[in-house]
């Protein structure tokens, strides 16, 4: 019997991210909920420009490439146009949370029926370690080399509070992929925000803090412990929001 | 009998399946090298493996297929 295999919606080429980039686990976990809920052949997703630009090439199910941070408001014609779809975007914290705040802000303010996947691991990792919105204060990156200073740069974006406060968001939660623990909750986590778009229950979008090993300059394993002892503190686990969950219980 | 069986050639060397696995049979295989130029991981005493596919679940690359 096999207990673990790759799934059918994650294609069976080698994909391109660097050893130990946990750009490779969230794909996976797509593709398990793509295949538990059976919706590969009706899913449609929304590639974003960074690291996981390739995201096309990797998922079996519909794909379409946005322009840089556009993909919410491409996802929200696709499924406008054909409701049946499943239509998801798969995107990083340089083009969610910088270019693409206003398509991601209104989207949700909209309660689009969509499912956003939003990796965050605190840096422009494709364009060789720049500082992102959500670098933490301190950070040393590429453009920050002293640390990032909030006086001059200000203070990370944190996506899924900013979200919470609108009152179109339906599920909002952020999750993390440093141990098995937390990956079995981030699978959970985002079959859920599937399912809440299976049943037209409207924006969803799952927040995943990654790793990005090249360029917080760690090992793989080093960089998942900073991920849980120095991330994680900083950007909180949970669900911040989930219109739904009274009536659920 | 559980049993665990790694694509090498898939495989970045990134260990990050090495600390998953409870059993500690899980390691960077450094007598081998794929064409990509990475060590790969293996296991080193597969009688001792139980399935639970941790290893999997945290390897980035799908290298990993677990059998019980």
């Amino acid at each position: 019997m096999v207990v673990f295999d790759r799934p059918h919606a994650l294609a069976d080429i080698p994909l391109h991210y660097c050893p130990g980039c946990t750009h490779g686990i969230i794909h996976r976990l797509v593709a398990e909920a793509l295949d538990e809920l059976g919706i590969e052949g009706k899913t449609i997703g929304v590639a974003p420009v960074g690291c996981s630009v390739f995201a096309y090439n990797y998922f079996n199910c519909d794909m379409v490439e946005a322009a840089h941070g556009r993909a919410p408001a491409v996802a929200t014609g696709l499924k406008r146009a054909d409701s049946d779809k499943i239509v998801f975007t798969y995107q990083g914290d340089g083009d969610l949370a910088s270019i693409g705040t206003c398509e991601t802000v209104h989207a949700a303010a909209r309660n689009e029926n969509i499912t956003i996947i939003f990796v965050n691991n605190g840096i422009y990792g494709m364009t060789g370690g720049q500082m992102a919105p959500t670098s933490l204060p301190g950070q040393v990156t590429q453009t920050s080399p002293y640390g990032r200073d909030t006086q001059t740069v200000g203070y990370p974006v944190k996506v899924v509070e900013m979200l919470s406060q609108l009152d179109g968001a339906s599920y909002l939660e952020r999750v993390a992929v440093n141990n098995v623990k937390n990956i079995k909750n981030a699978k959970k986590a985002i079959k859920k925000a599937f399912q809440n778009q299976i049943e037209g229950k409207g924006f969803s979008l799952v927040e995943v803090l990654s790793a990005c090993p090249t360029y917080w300059a760690l090992e793989p394993t080093k960089a998942l412990e900073r991920l849980e002892e120095t991330v994680i503190p900083y950007y909180p686990l949970g669900v911040y929001k989930d219109k739904f969950a009274k009536e659920e219980e | 009998m559980a049993k665990v069986t790694f694509n090498e050639e898939r495989c970045k060397g990134c260990g990050l399946c090495v600390g998953a696995c409870p059993k500690h049979i899980v390691a960077l295989l450094t007598d081998k090298i794929n064409t990509k130029g990475y060590h790969p991981a293996g296991v080193t005493d597969q009688s001792a493996c139980i399935g639970c596919a941790f290893c999997a679940t945290m390897c980035p690359d799908c290298v990993i297929k677990v059998e019980k």
